[in-house]
């Protein structure tokens, strides 16, 4: 009983952390994807110094939610990782490029194009491989003697494609709607309209994505529509909805962080739809979250630690963000 | 090639290239957290004029670092499936811990220490600093855990299910081999940084860059030579002693030991081991030397490869040869400090052009000296992931050989074309000498004038 109520506790955690990796490592990969939108250098160079102090904090988070995986779902981790094989390498290239672009850009003049493009080009890549890891979760694995039992392109469907397109969209809509609250200028401006595009593409997608879900898998359907869970679900739509008027109203009335709040906010509501789809399951349709538990010795070992730790982490986190508030000061990041 | 011998590859290629980048961040953020400590306490420039040179230094090796370890952090699930399945459950949470001790606290404070002085001054600046700093000794402490319960397994059940069920956490992380195996690794990465430093600065004073901050660059790390290379002498021989009570078996195929010998186990020097027929061609050999290292006596007993299966013992010839080439570096850094020890004595410290060269050709040999024991202690653990208990054979995912050898493929191309840059852009970053303007955010004296002048345009644009 206690050991069901502990992986359940985990699976709670481990959601969380991959939450806050998809909101803040989401806007700082959207930055370089919007990055080829710059109408020159010093656009160029604003927009990487206005993430440069804070996304290598931000990934760290996807090293927790891979971490924590492994640590207390060690089965899920096992099963998942060989299933999602080729998206997971390509996401990890693309992240060594974009990672590396950050310093080298600056150490060069003849090769910082090639420096601006792995930037833009593994941003993309990482995002597009993330939303298909998504839509191959969301679609199901198959497991058979606790190992993955498909074969290695198995995660390629139109789902995962329309998924491995939302996710991307949605993350140029963060990155424009960050641009927007930390710079000034014509970059800001720009980015505004960008933003009001993509607002109206994310929630395209993101209408596609909730109309083919319960199409995955009639447990889905099931845990949507059932009373009293279906009270519950009815509200996230209505929250979606009103969100997005926010986000409108705030680009339209040029607000700096409104935008990004209300962009924020539609992931968040984004990733609950995904959990009332999910639960109780941790890979479906085989693998429930007691299943993959590991053993209540690890989960309490690393428990007892994180809730100690996290909101430290959080604290200086949140710390580091008011450290570089504001907008972009001139002669800032690097040069 | 099956695929497990391709993930095997595929390992052992990703984590030498990772290996690399630590063991250079872990020594350069102590080394930078010393430089601003020193300036704050004496305000004498040469000090800030270095925090600011070895700072853009450590910011790529950094970045280089976290890009090749998030894919180390994936590739447990990704390759070795049944092992994460398996060992999770003992490994999972220190690595959790790791994460969550060390990588935020590195990732948390290193915006701040390289942009953040005007924003927080001097004081929390320093706080950030030291705590990147300690951050990279954290997260040494954990992955040497993982590593070494890998080595000596302790402290833990096996389920029916077959996973490793923890019973006795400080037991798992204090397990027998992990003191030595932090201390050797902490000692090394140290080494490997001031050989670093010491190449760079050597290179300077041959160019004849003569100022006071190339000076103390190259005292500091003759100073750390002659000071650690002794330790880690002494630290190696008693990791040495550990790995012969715990790992017997990889002791004696690092001896290239196939027979038992009565009455003290001579050294064998150099040979050429055969496996198959289970001796060492053309074996040079100092006789009892071999039981005098290992027992610290001349007749003790020192363990052989006889009677232990063919399926058990590692692949002998790689583990001889890595050993001594990692033993033969250790003693030669050992030589560079004691040399540049006699130099500083008779005042020719920074007027010796040929201490200079040998500072530079030792330039990459801590790198070396790390892979060489990486691949002794690595490839000494074999056939085994979890030693004695979980074959590798048993560990790997069931993938398909053509996926893992087109991960393995984009692998090496990638790295091979995104880290030659990198060792590019640090090998000229070092190659200049440390700007005295940095402080205001000048730039440095280079041959390049194109570079220059790009460089000038891009600073006037941010400072507007």
């Amino acid at each position: 009983m206690f050991g069901l109520e502990l992986s359940f506790i985990w699976a709670g955690l481990i959601a969380l952390s991959v939450l806050i990796y998809v909101m803040l490592d989401g806007f700082d990969l959207g930055v370089g994807i919007l990055f080829p939108l710059a109408q020159d250098e010093d656009e160029r160079n604003q927009m990487m110094n206005s993430i440069a102090p804070v996304w290598d904090g931000n990934e760290t988070w996807l090293v927790l939610g891979g971490g924590g995986l492994f640590a207390v779902f060690p089965l899920a981790y096992a099963v998942v990782m060989p299933a999602l094989y080729i998206p997971i390498i390509l996401m990890l290239l693309a992240l060594v490029f974009r990672g590396v672009a950050f310093e080298y850009r600056w150490q060069t003049q003849r090769w910082k194009r090639v420096w601006d493009y792995s930037f833009f080009g593994g941003s993309l890549v990482a995002a597009v491989m993330q939303g298909i890891a998504l839509g191959a979760l969301v679609q199901g694995i198959t497991v058979v003697d606790r190992a993955y039992a498909g074969g290695w392109w198995d995660w390629l469907t139109p789902f995962s494609i329309l998924t491995g397109i939302a996710v991307p969209v949605g993350y140029a809509l963060l990155g424009a709607t960050w641009i927007n609250l930390v710079l000034e200028g014509r970059v800001q401006a720009h980015m505004r309209k960008v933003a009001l595009r993509l607002a109206g593409a994310t929630l395209m997608f993101l209408g596609l994505v909730s109309i083919f879900t319960p199409l995955q898998n009639p447990d889905y359907a099931e845990r949507w529509f059932r009373y009293p869970a279906a009270l519950y679900a009815a509200v996230v739509p209505v929250l979606v909805l009103l969100a997005a008027w926010r986000l409108w109203q705030g680009l339209r009335r040029e607000r700096d962080l409104a935008p990004f709040l209300s962009a924020q906010a539609l992931f968040i509501l984004s990733f609950v739809g995904i959990g009332i789809s999910f639960y109780p399951m941790i890979v479906p349709p085989s693998l429930t979250i007691a299943e993959a538990a590991a053993p209540d010795a690890s989960l309490k070992f690393i428990l007892v630690g994180t809730l100690f730790l996290l909101p430290i982490i959080l604290s200086y986190t949140a710390y580091a963000y008011w450290v570089f508030r504001g907008k972009l000061k001139a002669g800032e990041g690097y040069h | 090639m099956t695929a497990e011998i391709l993930a095997r590859w595929q390992f052992a290629f990703t984590v030498s290239f990772h290996i690399v980048f630590p063991a250079l961040s872990i020594g350069l953020a102590s080394y930078l957290a010393v430089l601003n400590g020193l300036w704050l306490w004496t305000r004498e420039a040469s000090y800030r004029t270095l925090f600011e040179h070895w700072k853009k230094i450590f910011a790529v090796a950094f970045g280089m670092g976290v890009v090749s370890g998030i894919v180390m952090s994936y590739q447990f699930g990704t390759n070795w499936s049944v092992f994460s399945d398996k060992a999770g459950p003992v490994v999972g949470p220190l690595m959790g811990y790791e994460v969550l001790t060390a990588f935020f606290l590195e990732a948390g404070f290193l915006g701040i220490m390289l942009f953040g002085r005007e924003r927080v001054g001097d004081g929390l600046h320093m706080v950030a600093t030291l705590m990147v700093a300690v951050g990279t000794l954290i997260s040494a402490t954990w992955i040497l855990a993982v590593n070494s319960w890998m080595q000596t397994p302790a402290g833990f059940s096996i389920a029916p299910n077959g996973q490793f069920v923890p019973e006795d956490w400080w037991a798992i992380v204090f397990n027998p081999s992990f003191p030595y195996r932090l201390v050797h690794m902490v000692l090394a990465a140290y080494l490997t940084t001031a050989l670093v430093v010491g190449a760079s600065a050597g290179y300077l004073l041959l160019r004849d860059a003569q100022t006071l901050a190339v000076r103390r660059m190259f005292s500091m790390a003759m100073w750390m030579l002659i000071l650690v290379a002794p330790l880690q002498i002494l630290a190696g021989d008693q990791h040495g002693l550990n790995t012969l009570e715990h790992q017997p078996v990889k002791l004696a195929a690092i001896e290239a030991h196939f027979q038992s010998e009565d009455g003290g186990m001579p050294l064998i020097l150099f040979g050429w081991p055969d496996q198959a027929a289970r001796t060492v061609h053309y074996a040079l050999k100092v006789p009892k030397l071999g039981s005098l290292i290992l027992t610290h006596s001349l007749n003790g007993t020192v363990p052989s490869l006889e009677g232990v299966p063919d399926k058990d013992i590692p692949p002998v010839a790689i583990v001889f040869w890595s050993f001594r080439v990692m033993v033969a570096l250790g003693f030669a850094m050992l030589g560079l400090g004691l040399w540049a020890g006699w130099a500083r004595w008779r005042g020719f410290l920074y007027h010796s052009p040929w201490l200079h060269r040998a500072a530079i050709l030792m330039g990459p040999a801590g790198f070396l000296a790390v892979i060489a024991g990486w691949i002794t202690t690595e490839v000494g653990r074999q056939p085994w992931t979890v030693y004695g208990l979980l074959r590798t054979a048993e560990s790997h995912s069931p993938l398909d050989a053509p996926a893992v050898a087109a991960s393995l493929t984009a692998f090496v191309v990638v790295y091979a074309f995104v880290f030659g840059a990198g060792v590019f852009y640090l090998l000229r970053l070092m190659g200049k000498p440390p700007a005295t303007g940095a402080v205001q955010g000048g730039v440095a004296p280079s041959q390049d004038m194109t570079a220059i002048a790009g460089r000038v345009t891009t600073t006037k644009h941010l400072e507007g």
